[in-house]
């Protein structure tokens, strides 16, 4: 194939390419289960909103920006739980936190009693909402929680495709899966450009310096220096692909998760001098990508 | 004073308290207190975050969980599983006072959020192991903080005093991200117990198993640190009846009547989990 055709065969496929991050989170739980599987809990129909927003002057929205679907992958049973990022910045409150913990958990006493389940996060969100603020703490809590006692029974498998990002507690619970899918629209951090500026200062970390938060905390950065398992374009059946991918190893086969392998993260972090400039291309050289095995 | 230059002192001064002083810390790192002392009938290990003026890393010197501090975290609660002996699970105690997780630049590209999740995932694996973990809040229990150090606990229990707080953000940026001011936020928390930051509002959420009154927690004397030592016991004793999961948060009568929506999720998730189609 000459330089011509090759061009012209990538340009195909990028027309042919379904988005996944211009799905909303319905349509994105759809998109990974097996067609025709989708079935909603918890939908906007059963009208389980924020007790919390009403009062302070905000509008809730009827489902709180959580999708939960059952499901399969593969003709075996899943469970998608699905951030919705274009409301109120994916931010976990009581309900839309309460809604992962909980279907979590049923996770759990399901595969605990033997009935396996697939569970996948699509996280879009920067973590807390401030206006429920301790209520969407503790909610976050209860998914680290439940993410790690569910892992001991099977794979727990995350995607950030952006154009969100994962932040705050629930970077936590993005670190803490099994296995985590990022496309390089994703951005991974704990602490959002903004409020470090606000905490820290402007000469710490200028937040509309885009490039260089990029740089920091993007999902090719996170990938190479060995946070992130895959990386992948913006492509609803690519990412529908490696998810069942991810799990189809099954619990035993599966590595664990970096959250577990403090040693080897401790070493790592020795091998830095605080007092010496690092940019994201120097850590790339630095750690490459020997971070997982 | 509890406060010196922004730094809180009641993380050590109650780690110095309930351990006897004397305990050396297993930890290589200042910021980091781990000792061993007797609590009733048992040794239990005690785990306090402390703010350390040359810490290495300058984000994370006035007693913040930076990067070093959640590794460590995790490496001593792991150690204290390893330890441990199926039918004598060591109780921990998470001594917490921290201000916020580490804000910085250099914290963001090493993977801060790693290491307090690192640190959230071994005290979550040692309560699973059947370790009662318990947190004691003695100063501020703040955010990505208190994820990593002390949120996965069997028990949360807190001294009634002003400085003891929790929230998801300090209260400066709180106020901007919500494009509001900090006095609005402060009378919007008399309102919206959620949203406040002392501790008498977050015990009205439920999450808590006891506060704690009438303690000096800023120089605690002998009949303060026994009533504390006593709560400890009987939390562990709650914990150890208990199952292992995070459930009891949600059975309080106060839980009841705060986290009404956090419990009816779960009962109509519960519901229509199975497909009756």
């Amino acid at each position: 194939m000459n330089a011509d055709a090759a061009a012209r065969a990538g340009y195909r496929r990028f027309l042919e390419r379904r988005s996944f991050i211009e799905m909303n989170a319905r349509e994105r739980a759809c998109a990974v289960l097996d067609p025709g599987t989708f079935r909603e809990m918890l939908g906007p129909f059963d009208r389980l909103k924020s007790p919390w927003l009403p009062l302070q002057g905000i509008v809730a929205q009827a489902d709180d920006g959580v999708v939960l679907a059952r499901g399969t992958l593969q003709a075996k049973p899943a469970l998608i739980a699905a951030i919705e990022g274009a409301y109120q910045g994916g931010s976990m409150g009581e309900v839309s936190g309460a809604k992962i913990a909980g279907a979590l958990e049923l996770a759990l006493h399901d595969c605990a009693q033997g009935r396996l389940i697939w569970p996948v996060l699509l996280f879009e969100t920067g973590g807390v909402r401030l206006q429920e603020a301790n209520l969407g703490l503790a909610a976050i809590a209860e998914i680290h929680a439940a993410i790690i006692a569910l892992r001991r029974y099977f794979p727990v498998v995350g995607v950030i495709a952006g154009m969100v990002g994962c932040f705050g507690g629930m970077s936590l619970a993005a670190a803490v899966c099994t296995h985590l899918i990022v496309t390089p629209q994703a951005r991974l951090g704990m602490n959002g450009p903004e409020v470090i500026e606000q905490e820290a200062g402007i000469e710490e970390l200028d937040s509309t310096d885009r490039g260089l938060i990029w740089s920091l905390i993007g999902g090719e950065q996170r990938y190479a220096v060995g946070f992130a398992d895959d990386l992948l374009e913006d492509d609803a059946d690519a990412i529908a692909a490696a998810v069942r991918k991810a799990v189809s190893a099954g619990p035993a086969s599966a590595p664990p998760a970096r959250s577990v392998q403090a040693e080897r993260y401790a070493e790592l972090l020795r091998t830095i001098d605080p007092n010496q400039p690092l940019d994201g291309e120097s850590l790339r050289r630095l750690w490459q990508r020997g971070l997982k095995p | 004073m509890s406060e010196e230059s922004g730094r809180s002192r009641r993380g050590r001064i109650w780690f110095d308290a309930l351990t006897g002083g004397a305990a050396a810390s297993k930890s290589r790192l200042r910021s980091v207190c781990v000792a061993d002392a007797a609590l009733g009938s048992e040794t239990a290990r005690f785990i306090a975050v402390v703010p350390d003026a040359q810490n290495r890393f300058p984000r994370a010197r006035a007693g913040e969980v930076g990067l070093d501090e959640g590794w460590a975290l995790a490496h001593h609660v792991r150690a204290t599983i390893a330890e441990g002996v199926e039918g004598s699970r060591r109780p921990i105690i998470a001594i917490v006072d921290v201000s916020s997780q580490a804000y910085g630049r250099l914290e963001e590209l090493l993977g801060i959020h790693l290491a307090c999740a690192a640190a959230a995932d071994a005290y979550a694996s040692a309560r699973l192991a059947g370790h009662p973990v318990i947190a004691l809040l003695v100063g501020k229990a703040m955010s990505g903080a208190f994820l990593a150090h002390g949120y996965q606990a069997n028990r949360i229990i807190a001294l009634d005093s002003p400085e003891v707080m929790v929230h998801a953000m300090g209260k400066q940026a709180a106020a901007r991200v919500t494009r509001s001011s900090v006095e609005s936020m402060e009378k919007l928390g008399e309102r919206i117990a959620p949203v406040a930051y002392d501790i008498r509002s977050y015990a009205r959420l439920g999450l808590l198993h006891k506060l704690i009154e009438g303690i000096n927690a800023d120089a605690p004397g002998r009949i303060d640190v026994d009533r504390v030592r006593a709560e400890l016991v009987g939390a562990i004793t709650d914990a150890r009846a208990g199952a292992s999961d995070l459930g009891c948060r949600l059975t309080s009568p106060a839980a009841r009547k705060m986290r009404a929506a956090s419990i009816e999720v779960r009962r109509r998730l519960a519901e229509q989990w199975h497909d009756r189609s």
